[in-house]
């Protein structure tokens, strides 16, 4: 019974067309990812690799062994949790110690989705709040950059990625800041080409903006992705900023740089379009990619941290049922609030 | 009361409603008047002492303390009643001024900051600061407590003023890690900017309002006789 | 119910384990949650409230004749808060910094709503012993309960115990434990694994009376 209602719910979602089953729809979006992640290790070297495969087995075991405990069938067969992992490790820095991307893994799954009932009933993005806590728990080491394209980045493995578990890393490579905290607290702005291309540092997959929008579009393509929820974020946060450039172009950077820089794209493509997570209305996903916007740009200009793409999306994670239910109709003859 | 009070129960009269509320109230007067009165003197003591540590953290030198205000006109005087944020004149053991030492606040990251910091006399410069009361985060903003390179600052931070003492000759600013040039500049932290930046407004603030007077009217100060530990 | 044998032992023992006021009841969470960042604090808000407690639960029994229904709730908030500015003084005096860091959570105890639930619903109805055991029982759980908390996120989040460093240099803290934050995580860690010992025991319960039950027929 209950693993009937599970498919159902999957089945309904916008995401879904025509009788796509999970595996085919994971498969399809890890195609989308593989040109990010390619990337990804050839910019930052043996750490990203490290950081990335981490990062996928930590929530594939913690998924498998909490299935297995709790005495369910496991549920990493559908490739779904696989999926969770490797955009958890895309979002990580490529400098970050394997046993803190082991704990955020666990976490992620454990306390973000399993608790709430595993697939489909996950209320905020497993992979988000995996990395939430590693931010919350470990600030220095997730505010820490390499330099991207460095020399021997495949020779050797950086020393803080090896760190000893529980012990704080020690980084040998250079380390650079990233074009937000530029923009923030220098009032630098990076140029787009170089930020499109992914030149600049960054989490190990949100640097090169072009490819994450190839594989937007190739999931678009494919009718497996909600399009209306990466177009609402870029019409909002778009929109906003080139009001403030023109308000005072030395303080506020424009819609180029504030697409393209930091976590935007990969969230906007990849995280808010979580399957689950997200509302399941056209009308809603609107609401919901405009909110998501608002919030990453009151975050960046206002806010004390230089990224707020992580905690816009889970903060409209957390009203997404709310965005379904204030849109509903009010069936003829029902009083307020009878929904 | 809408309920009717169960048979067996004699309603309660306004007498016996008083005798309880009065009774308990004045027991209950007695024994925390009592437990003041018991404690008063020990807070009172553990309060200076809390006061003289965080002071001789932050100028050593000192042996005894005045506390001083600023009347209407703006010059010195000793303090009528313990302010808010108090500002004290230091001594050392020969009764000699050493330096002042005030409280200032401003706004961090989480919450207002609280700090205590030293200014010396001699030096013409803030050379001691401690953090009294601050929320900020633990590992990032609190590094203005632990950094070394940020306590560093406070070997003697120049502090001096214009030639006319009015004002502060180069306002206190802090500026980003490891481009501090001038002696009046706070080396920041990265990672704790606004906390960082924080403390420089603050002393700035304080030292504008305090300095001014001090500067003029703290080595003729004459303080009051009882000067006690 | 008034005339079933009540020990005081018992009444001590159930506030530990069966009705911990924080694991089981859930009562009185918001200071479990705000000052248990570090052991020590733990341990010194729970002292204060075990005072609290049993000192309240022994008034109000004492005067459980004395103070007329319509007027209980009056009199019971002002002896709890009595004494809970005599803690205050009391704290004051034995150290300025535990008290700063203590913070307003000290004066917040009047409105934990333990001492207030157990005054009303056991201390008024009970003998002064009895009620005295009830109190210290609830203290030492509320303690108790505190201080496993406070003992994970200390050790988490500073690499402490009791203000004494536990590894060597380079430990990696977990500011999050330190934060807010970090109380629920504890909190929750704490209920997982309370709530799995219960179920293991109902269950185990349940099997060895089936197994009486098989045995009688």
């Amino acid at each position: 019974m209950a693993k009937l209602s599970k498919h159902l719910e999957i089945g309904s979602s916008p995401h879904v067309t025509d009788g796509a089953s999970t595996d085919v729809i994971m498969r399809n979006v890890f195609f989308a990812l593989l040109p990010v992640t390619v990337f990804a290790v050839y910019a930052f070297g043996t750490g990203a690799a490290l950081v990335i495969i981490v990062a996928t087995a930590s929530c594939v075991l913690t998924e498998h062994w909490l299935c297995r405990w709790t005495g369910n069938p496991s549920t990493v067969g559908d490739w779904s949790i696989a999926i969770t992992g490797l955009l958890y490790g895309l979002t990580l820095p490529p400098d970050l110690p394997l046993w803190m991307v082991f704990i955020g893994g666990v976490f992620g799954v454990g306390i973000g989705k399993y608790l709430f009932g595993g697939l489909g009933m996950n209320a905020f993005n497993p992979a988000l709040v995996g990395r939430a806590f590693l931010q919350a728990a470990f600030p220095q080491a997730m505010t820490h950059w390499q330099v991207p394209f460095a020399e021997g980045r495949f020779e050797s493995i950086p020393s803080s990625v090896m760190a000893m578990p529980f012990w704080e890393p020690t980084y040998d490579a250079v380390t650079t800041a990233t074009p937000l905290a530029l923009m923030k607290f220098e009032s630098e702005f990076a140029g787009g080409r170089e930020l499109a291309a992914g030149l600049t540092s960054g989490s190990v997959g949100e640097t090169c903006g072009a490819l994450i929008l190839l594989g937007g579009l190739y999931l678009v393509a494919r009718n497996m992705m909600n399009w209306r929820i990466p177009a609402s974020i870029f019409a909002t946060v778009a929109v906003i900023s080139w009001v403030y450039q023109l308000y005072d172009p030395t303080t506020y950077p424009g819609p180029v740089f504030m697409l393209f820089s930091g976590g935007l794209m990969l969230g906007a493509v990849f995280m808010a379009t979580d399957m689950v997570a997200s509302p399941i209305t056209n009308l809603g996903c609107w609401l919901y990619g405009a909110l998501i916007g608002v919030l990453v740009v009151v975050i960046r200009f206002w806010g004390g941290m230089p990224e707020g793409v992580m905690y816009a999306i889970l903060l409209a994670n957390a009203v997404s049922p709310h965005i379904d239910n204030l849109i509903q109709p009010r069936v003829f003859g029902t009083g307020r609030g009878a929904a | 009361m809408n309920t009717p009070a169960p048979p067996q129960q004699k309603p309660t009269t306004v007498w016996q409603m008083y005798r309880s509320i009065v009774g308990i109230g004045a027991f209950c007067a007695l024994l925390i008047v009592s437990v003041y009165q018991g404690t008063s003197a020990r807070i009172a003591d553990n309060r200076a002492r809390f006061l003289s540590s965080a002071i001789e953290e932050v100028l050593p030198a000192v042996r005894s303390t005045v506390e001083v205000s600023l009347d209407e006109s703006g010059s010195l005087v000793a303090a009528a009643e313990a302010a808010d944020l108090p500002a004290y004149l230091g001594y050392d053991e020969n009764g000699d001024l050493v330096g002042a030492v005030i409280t200032a606040r401003g706004m961090g990251y989480a919450d207002n900051i609280t700090v205590l910091y030293s200014y010396s006399f001699e030096l013409q410069a803030i050379v001691g600061h401690k953090v009294l009361e601050s929320k900020e985060t633990p590992g990032l903003g609190d590094k203005v407590e632990l950094e070394p390179h940020f306590l560093a600052n406070f070997e003697a931070l120049d502090a001096r003023l214009n030639e006319d003492g009015t004002a502060l000759a180069n306002a206190i600013v802090t500026v980003k890690e490891g481009e501090k040039t001038e002696a009046w500049q706070l080396d920041g932290i990265t990672g704790a900017t606004i906390t960082s930046d924080a403390i420089g407004s603050i002393l700035n603030q304080a030292s504008s309002y305090w300095l001014p007077a001090l500067e003029r009217d703290a080595r003729d100060f004459q303080p009051p006789q009882s000067i006690e530990e | 119910m008034a005339k079933k044998q009540v020990n005081p032992t018992d009444e001590f023992i159930k506030g530990l384990w069966r009705d911990n006021p924080v694991f089981i009841q859930m009562l009185g969470l918001c200071p479990a949650l705000a000052v248990s960042n570090t052991a020590i604090n733990a341990l010194a808000m729970g002292a204060a409230t075990t005072f609290v407690l049993v000192m309240a639960g022994l008034s109000v029994s004492l005067l459980k004749n004395f103070i007329p229904r319509e007027a209980r709730i009056v009199s019971y908030i002002c002896i709890i808060a009595t004494f809970v500015t005599c803690v205050d003084y009391a704290i004051m005096a034995i150290s300025i910094e535990l008290h700063r860091a203590l913070g307003a959570f000290i004066a917040l105890i009047v409105v934990n709503c333990l001492i207030l639930g157990r005054s009303e619903a056991f201390a008024s109805k009970n003998k002064p012993h009895i009620a005295v055991m009830d109190g210290l029982g609830m203290g030492v759980g509320f303690t108790v309960a505190l201080l496993f908390i406070g003992v994970v996120r200390e050790v988490l989040g500073s690499g402490t115990l009791f203000g004494v460093d536990l590894f060597a240099d380079g430990f990696q803290t977990w500011t999050v434990m330190v934060l807010p934050s970090g109380g629920f995580f504890a909190m929750a860690i704490w209920l997982l694994v309370v709530n799995w010992i219960r179920q293991r025991q109902e269950k185990a319960d349940k099997q060895t009376s089936e197994q009486t039950g098989e045995a009688a027929s």
